[in-house]
């Protein structure tokens, strides 16, 4: 079946006057309709670079040097204003990180999400309402609640109206940035559960992208694990979960604590391990692929000295 | 509603404060005011005049306390008592006369400069680092720093002097008499020009930088981002979702120039004779005309107040946020 996304060698540099940082590198993955697929890694390892140059999101001074992005078939990157303006929610929507900051505070929530009708559909003003009511209800908030402000919602219930944003087009991909950062434990499972549903009702594939990999692992069917911008290890969750190939991603499932089982020692993330001149992804059992990992430096040993 | 209840009573404690200070400032000052205006009139005011002063000013003897609520009983209803300079009109006709032509030039600048300075801003944030954001605002920060009034001589000077292609003074000319006629309308409007340019000029540049500085601190918020993602047209996400949040700085400042407009630009309206309340406040404090000084003072005092209450009416629709708490 032929991806719904294909990122091909997509390389993204933060150029500045004295240097120029690659912000993502050599990164390539596909999605399949229907998938999730989740994105692990540390804080700036590249996952939002990712997230955003798929919707050429990325402002200055980011810049997309290298590669391409292909969305069922059409050159992402090639697009003109106009072109990528519609495509824009109507084939790939977004949830941001921040719950809190999506919606703009002086504006009825309902008429953030009437707007995208208005926009897409040229739906007059009243049926784009009536739609946006459909939509709360869609995420269990009482359509009466089109005419609150976004400060009169709970974090959970502005993600909602984000999520419920996001499925307004019944896009063909979801990509989710961190969609639970600042909510508690028990709001961040029904925004789960919210997303699983939704997902089973509109079939649309997702990119999931989380530093929490016990959510990730919980929620994606394949999973790659970025770090500085590489991705290093991309593998179905299961056979991730059961025997992470990567150095890192080693580190990173060991950062967390399993709840049954005997007690482990948890490590902390790569310590005193850097990673450099990662090679590209090799396919080590079928689906699993890991980049070669023999280049690591152990600058621990180097610190204990001292 | 509670919010503008609560604004309503600040506003109301503000008035009255404002009002005994009134009543007080003539108590303060060293030496008895009607002495002191009966010497410099040279005894041309009769008795009946000398008592209606004393009366004004709160200096006919008797306690404190009944001349405070006699005093004040006379301010509700609009009797400020009689103009000296202006002898025998009384101070509230003397307001009158001179209240529309100050906040017609106050108002036009004003509003010129908020209208013009937002949207430069606007556009300047939206194409950050272009050629509108280079130039216009080191030009306009420089036309500021020049005083108003000294704006003001010059294009006089030049425009009207040198080239006489604009009226030198008055805010119509002699001869015509006010009335809704367009001839009458034009002639007013060509007198306004100059002054209102002056003002404008001046200001223009704060307008434009404070929202151009707000806009690209908007321009970050994620909201922006999410509106460019859900792919609405860049003239609907900067108007009305930069613009509009950038926006409320903006409208709390408009509230504190304000006070600028019924004070009149004093200088402006000395420089082009306009027949303002700067102007006549000018010739009040010259004639030590105290019951008009007094009028004046609190009738800047009430529009102030009462333009804030509209400001905070506005900002109310503007900014859900404030309405509750």
């Amino acid at each position: 079946m032929r991806p719904v996304l294909d990122i091909e060698s997509l390389t993204v540099e933060y150029v500045s006057d004295e240097r120029s940082v690659r912000g993502a590198d050599r990164v390539s993955l596909q999605i399949a309709p229907g998938e999730i697929l989740g994105l692990a890694g540390e804080s700036g390892c590249g996952k939002s670079t990712i997230a955003h140059s798929i919707m050429r999101l990325l402002k200055d001074p980011a810049r997309i040097t290298h590669g391409s992005i292909r969305f069922d078939g059409a050159d992402v990157l090639a697009m003109a204003p106009d072109e990528l303006r519609s495509w824009r929610w109507r084939q790939v929507a977004m949830v941001f990180q921040s719950a809190m900051n999506s919606l703009s505070p002086v504006m009825r929530i309902g008429d953030q999400l009437a707007d995208v009708f208005t926009t897409h559909e040229r739906m007059s003003k009243r049926a784009a309402s009536s739609r946006a009511a459909e939509l709360l209800e869609l995420v269990g908030i009482p359509a009466a609640r089109i005419h609150a402000y976004p400060h009169q919602l709970s974090g959970g219930q502005r993600q909602r109206v984000v999520i419920a944003m996001a499925c307004a087009l019944r896009p063909r991909l979801l990509i989710l940035d961190e969609p639970t950062t600042a909510l508690d434990v028990v709001v961040q499972q029904e925004i789960l559960a919210q997303i699983r549903q939704l997902q089973a009702e509109l079939g649309f594939a997702v990119l999931f992208i989380t530093h929490d990999m016990s959510l990730m692992l919980e929620l994606s069917d394949r999973i790659g694990v970025m770090y500085a911008g590489r991705i290093v290890e991309l593998a179905p969750a299961a056979a991730l979960r059961r025997e992470p190939r990567h150095d890192y991603t080693q580190a990173l499932m060991g950062a967390f604590p399993p709840i049954t089982g005997p007690r482990v020692k948890l490590t902390g993330l790569g310590e005193g391990v850097r990673f450099t001149s990662i090679g590209d992804l090799a396919e080590v059992a079928p689906g699993h692929f890991v980049a070669p990992a023999d280049t690591t430096e152990i600058l621990f040993a180097k610190e204990t000295q001292r | 509603m509670g919010f503008i209840l609560r604004r309503l009573g600040f506003y109301l404690v503000a008035f009255w404060a404002s009002i005994t200070l009134n009543f007080m400032l003539p108590r303060l000052m060293p030496g008895d005011p009607v002495t002191r205006m009966l010497s410099r009139s040279q005894q041309r005011l009769d008795p009946q005049q000398v008592e209606s002063l004393q009366r004004l000013l709160g200096v006919e003897g008797g306690p404190w306390w009944q001349e405070y609520f006699a005093y004040i009983g006379r301010v509700f209803t609009g009797d400020f008592g009689v103009s000296i300079s202006r002898f025998p009109t009384p101070v509230s006709e003397v307001i009158a006369a001179q209240l529309p032509w100050t906040l017609l030039l106050g108002a036009v600048s004003l509003f010129l400069a908020v209208v013009i300075g937002n949207l430069l801003g606007i556009l300047a944030a939206w194409r950050r680092g272009g050629a509108l954001d280079s130039v216009v605002p080191p030009l306009l920060v420089f036309i500021g720093s020049f005083p108003y009034f000294w704006l003001a001589m010059g294009s006089l000077y030049v425009f009207g002097v040198t080239l006489g292609i604009s009226p030198l003074r008055h805010a119509f000319s002699v001869g015509l008499t006010p009335s809704w006629d367009l001839t009458f309308i034009f002639d007013v409007a060509a007198h306004l020009i100059l002054p209102a340019l002056s003002i404008v000029l001046v200001s223009i540049g704060g307008w434009m930088l404070g929202m151009r500085n707000t806009m690209i601190s908007t321009n970050a918020e994620d909201y922006i981002l999410m509106a460019e993602a859900k792919g609405l047209r860049p003239r609907r996400i900067m108007f009305n979702y930069a613009a509009r949040n950038a926006l409320l700085p903006s409208v709390t400042n408009i509230g504190m120039s304000l006070g600028f407009i019924v004070g009149g630009a004093l200088l402006t309206e000395v420089v082009f004779a306009y027949p303002g309340v700067g102007y006549q406040l000018l010739a009040a404090v010259q004639g030590l005309d105290y019951p008009l000084m007094q009028g004046l003072f609190l009738t800047i005092t009430a529009a102030v107040l009462l333009a804030n209450f509209l400001v905070d009416l506005v900002y109310v629709r503007l900014d859900p946020r404030v309405r509750v708490g």
